[in-house]
């Protein structure tokens, strides 16, 4: 039997009750890597072995994820673990600690893979190809972009090289990937799961979040991974709910809201009735769905570049070649040698989007920009959120596409940022303004490419979105497709 | 024409706090390099800031103590610009919500007593060193993340010995608060100062500089005095001053251009993400303002009405916090209601004891505790002891571990003072030097004094010599 396409809570049964052994699985799941990794390329340093960090079970009782192996994406701090966020700047860093999801995921029995999955460097992209290690694939068409930018841990999940993968989202870079991969990808609210030990794009908006082949096994990494963390000034002490005990209880009268900003233009047609085509199973399911308004959508698009660049130019501004990563070699200007360091070792350590974003972000925070570019977009930033708090006053739960289209083809946006910007207009609102968001596998195009749904819902009801989620999920069969890779 | 200079200070104030401002490794001095440190204060990739509360209360209290208002509302901002004991290549520190501001500190010169603007009190990350040796440069990054107060005076200090007062209040108000080292030598305390100078009568600010590297008040005190002659020279000559960083070079006794403020950085300040910002509640501050010590101003007023001693005697008293309380100790204890030699004897004899073994009073460790200094300037004020033999048994009882009541009773050093004990004595000196007192009936009195020695050598010295003569002289003229 081929486990590594099982699910986590069905292989911690199969495990616990010894019907399946866990060098097996690691074994299966190392020579499916073996196979299908070549084409994929969700993982980093390709052709180097894959090992897991041992999980700290002896430490505690509890160990829900025990012999559970899962991928992270090469953002997340792991000790000892080459963590390079797939950028040449942070060649050769291993982290001296271990991000406090690592820490909570070992601890609960979770075996951590050491070669991290791809990711758009600094999570700069949707796509996954601005990586130092090239290109991540598309599962279900090798030729297309998986997402991004946790493109490598979406794919690695889809194409059955990892039971479940640990991403980041700042603007989207869980939900797309998730979308365009056909897996379960959340967002959690901000402040739910610890930011410590993940490299920082935009301090503000980023999340840690799951991607999992199922909604129970989103709820039951969530349970682990959730929770205040005194490491964290921006965690939130507030008790994490069991997830998964209320998955199964319906959404008979739950009512759900259309915004209707969202099915306008830009949006590809067949990803539009795929999505209607959901709405309706869920109407039939018991929901009850209503129009809402989100008036400020428009605006996310240029306050979250503004924001997250902003943010990105300051915390990328310790990579220096002080005391880790790349120090390139002097170019012998006449500047300092100190001046030298820093512009040649930033020059040839960061990619073009990499610039790009820290250039823009240095801009808006300059003296005489600042109060129009930065402070503007906060205030705007503020209204976004109030549209959200006004929405969820009607409505428990929003409704949307993850994406306005399904995956594109590699090299396709990569000439056009504005295009590729675009990509995240439906998920970079949840960002803005702090909230839960979700994306589950709704069907997919003529091409047989998936479609996600995404789901928001107010800060802290991550309970809601489950089991929306799970109700649908069990309602459809789209999460039982697997896309046709390493068949031989 | 009259000039005045116009100084502002910028001080820093190292945090004296068990652990770091925003992680939680070892503050102390002096380690191997590199070897206090963590991945949040190393700035490494994925750690996150937690405040350290300790260091904000202290912060605030600061701010209460210099009369400043408390925002209630205060966050912390990210100041950019690289440099390698920066790991960060940002300082987390305040930018438009500073812990406290719009206070003042009372300082006092010759009497007169003249407030001191305070602009503002913010919290703040200290950096870490680079050291510079045979072509490289290494940095320990042990002092980074150590939190700092930056307090900032207004131009409200018109010359280098304000100045200078301005600095030694604000270290005795800081060392009472028990928030600091204020140890300049170890950096833990650092000042710049901003200098101007204008016609006086003039109200509009001159173009200014700002002087660097100055490490004792002295120095402070120094670069200002040349700062003002040269800024004032050029003014003179009606040449123009340059507004720009000087750095003062203690062994030359001057100060050299180092920046001009055209090249000054765009610090690019925006709130911190990784802090949300903190709300200090009224009743917190309400607590923290009723639980501060009693401040040196308030001490020095107090110590003047309550035991009648001079305001340049309760200044010096004041200046050192547990030396004041040393001081008031004894005062306390001291029975006479006149406490004049009790203050006289604290900032005599017991601060030179003190300075000679470069500590405070209080840190003397007197034999047999303040109880046998009390009664030692008992001894004197009642003239049982010689103030000379005082000051000796109070050396001896330092160096020895002896108490003073001891060395008195073992020495044999209580003055007779008893007409009665010494009238046989100068009886018996009248007697064997009958030349003496003839001459002092014919009316040289010089010869008293020769008799009264004699009535000394007689009392192996214990006699009072004012008794002695009493005795002698109405012998003499009774005998008449």
């Amino acid at each position: 039997m081929e486990f590594y396409r099982l699910t986590a809570h069905e292989l911690v049964e199969l495990l616990d009750s010894g019907r399946v052994q866990g060098d097996e699985l690691l074994l299966q799941l190392k020579e499916r890597i073996d196979t299908v990794d070549p084409e994929v390329k969700a993982y980093v340093r390709p052709g180097s072995p894959v090992e897991v960090q041992p999980a700290l079970a002896e430490k505690s009782t509890h160990t829900p994820l025990k012999g559970i192996p899962i991928s992270i994406k090469d953002n997340i701090c792991t000790e000892g673990v080459l963590t390079e966020c797939c950028s040449r700047i942070l060649e050769g860093f291993k982290p001296p600690y271990d991000a406090t999801v690592i820490r909570k995921l070992r601890e609960a029995g979770a075996l951590i893979l050491t070669r991290k999955t791809n990711m758009d460097e600094f999570a700069f992209g949707s796509s996954t190809e601005n990586s130092c290690f090239g290109a991540t694939s598309n599962p279900w068409d090798l030729r297309r972009v998986p997402g991004g930018s946790s493109g490598g841990s979406a794919a690695s999940v889809a194409a059955d090289e990892a039971i479940a993968a640990l991403g980041s989202d700042t603007g989207g870079s869980i939900r797309q990937p998730a979308s365009f991969c056909g897996v379960v990808g959340l967002k959690p609210t901000y402040g739910r799961v610890s930011r410590y030990g993940l490299i920082a794009f935009a301090s503000s908006l980023d999340q840690i979040g799951p991607l999992t082949k199922d909604v129970r096994d989103c709820a039951l990494i969530m349970q682990t991974i959730a929770g205040f963390d005194p490491k964290d000034s921006t965690s939130v002490d507030i008790p994490v709910p069991d997830y998964c005990a209320s998955l199964e209880a319906g959404i008979n009268g739950l009512t759900i809201g259309i915004p209707r900003q969202y099915f306008v233009k830009g949006i590809d047609p067949q990803v539009k009735s795929v999505v209607e085509e959901a709405i309706a199973e869920l109407k039939s399911l018991g929901a009850v769905c209503k129009e809402v308004s989100l008036p400020h959508t428009e605006f996310a698009v240029p306050v979250y570049y503004i924001i997250a660049t902003a943010e990105a130019s300051s915390n990328l501004a310790r990579f220096d070649g002080v005391q880790y990563g790349l120090r390139a070699p002097l170019k012998n200007t006449q500047n300092s040698p100190m001046i030298d360091m820093y512009k040649s070792t930033r020059g040839a350590g960061f990619g073009e989007e990499a610039k790009r974003r820290i250039l823009l972000g240095t801009f808006s925070l300059s003296h005489g920009y600042y109060d129009a570019y930065y402070l503007r977009a906060l205030k705007v930033r503020t209204l976004i959120k109030q549209d959200f708090d006004a929405a969820f006053k009607e409505c428990d739960c929003i409704v949307t596409p993850t994406s306005p289209t399904a995956a594109f083809g590699i090299g396709e946006k990569m000439e056009d940022p504005l295009q590729m910007y675009l990509s995240d207009i439906y998920t970079i609102s949840a960002n803005l303004s702090g909230i839960p968001a979700l994306s589950v596998p709704c069907g997919f195009t003529k091409e047989g490419l998936p479609v996600g749904m995404q789901l928001m819902a107010k800060p802290f009801a991550e309970e809601t979105l489950f089991r929306c989620a799970y109700a649908y999920e069990q309602a459809t069969v789209w999460h039982k497709s697997k896309p046709s890779l390493g068949a031989s | 024409m009259e000039y005045e200079i116009v100084v502002g200070l910028e001080v820093h104030v190292q945090l004296n706090t068990r652990t770091k401002a925003f992680c939680g490794c070892s503050t102390d001095f002096g380690s191997a390099p590199n070897s206090q440190v963590c991945p949040v204060c190393l700035g490494l990739p994925g750690a996150l800031p937690v405040l350290n509360r300790t260091a904000l209360e202290y912060a605030i209290k600061v701010g209460l103590a210099l009369n400043c208002r408390i925002q209630e509302f205060t966050k912390f901002d990210r100041k950019h610009y690289y440099y390698p004991d920066l790991p960060k290549n940002y300082q987390i520190s305040q930018y438009d919500l500073p812990v406290a501001k719009k206070g003042f500190l009372n300082i006092e010169i010759d009497g007169a007593i003249k407030p001191i603007g305070i602009t503002r009190v913010h919290l703040e990350e200290d950096a870490g060193k680079l050291i510079h040796k045979e072509g490289v440069s290494l940095v320990d990054f042990n002092r980074t993340g150590i939190p700092l107060l930056e307090i900032v005076s207004e131009p409200d200090i018109r010359s280098p010995l304000e100045a200078y007062a301005y600095l030694s209040t604000l270290k005795s108000v800081i060392e009472y608060l028990e928030v600091s080292d204020c140890d300049m030598e170890k950096g833990s305390l650092r000042c710049d100062a901003n200098i101007s100078v204008r016609p006086k009568g003039e109200t509009k600010l001159g173009v200014k500089t700002e002087l660097k590297n100055m490490n004792s008040f002295k120095g402070v005190k120094d670069a200002l005095e040349y700062e003002g002659i040269r800024q004032q020279a050029l003014l003179q000559q009606n040449e123009k001053i340059v507004q720009e960083t000087r750095l003062w070079d203690l062994r030359a006794g001057k100060t050299i251009a180092m920046r001009t403020k055209e090249e000054a950085k765009d610090y690019r300040y925006f709130p911190d993400p990784d802090l949300p910002p903190f709300i200090i509640s009224a009743e917190r501050i309400n607590e923290l303002k009723a639980a501060l010590p009693e401040l040196p101003e308030a001490k020095k007023d107090r110590l003047v009405s309550d035991y009648g001693i001079s305001r340049y005697d309760a200044g010096v008293l004041v200046a050192d916090k547990r030396g004041a309380f040393f001081a008031e100790e004894c005062l306390k204890a001291y029975p006479e209601k006149d406490k004049k030699p009790m203050v006289n004897w604290l900032i005599g004899p017991l601060l030179s004891e003190a300075n000679a073994r470069n500590i405070g009073i209080a840190d003397l460790s007197i034999p047999g505790g303040t109880q046998e200094l009390v009664k030692l300037v008992s001894l004197v004020a009642e003239g049982k002891i010689s103030h000379l033999s005082a000051k000796s048994v109070l050396a001896d009882s330092l160096s020895g571990g002896v108490p003073a009541t001891r060395i008195i009773e073992e020495k044999n050093l209580i003055q007779i003072s008893d007409s009665a004990a010494l009238e046989a004595a100068a009886d018996e000196a009248i007697k064997e030097n009958e030349k003496s007192a003839q001459d002092f009936r014919q009316g040289k009195t010089g010869a008293l004094m020769f008799l009264v020695g004699q009535v000394m050598r007689k009392t192996g010295g214990r006699a009072n010599p004012k008794v002695a003569q009493e005795i002698l002289k109405r012998r003499l003229s009774n005998e008449r």
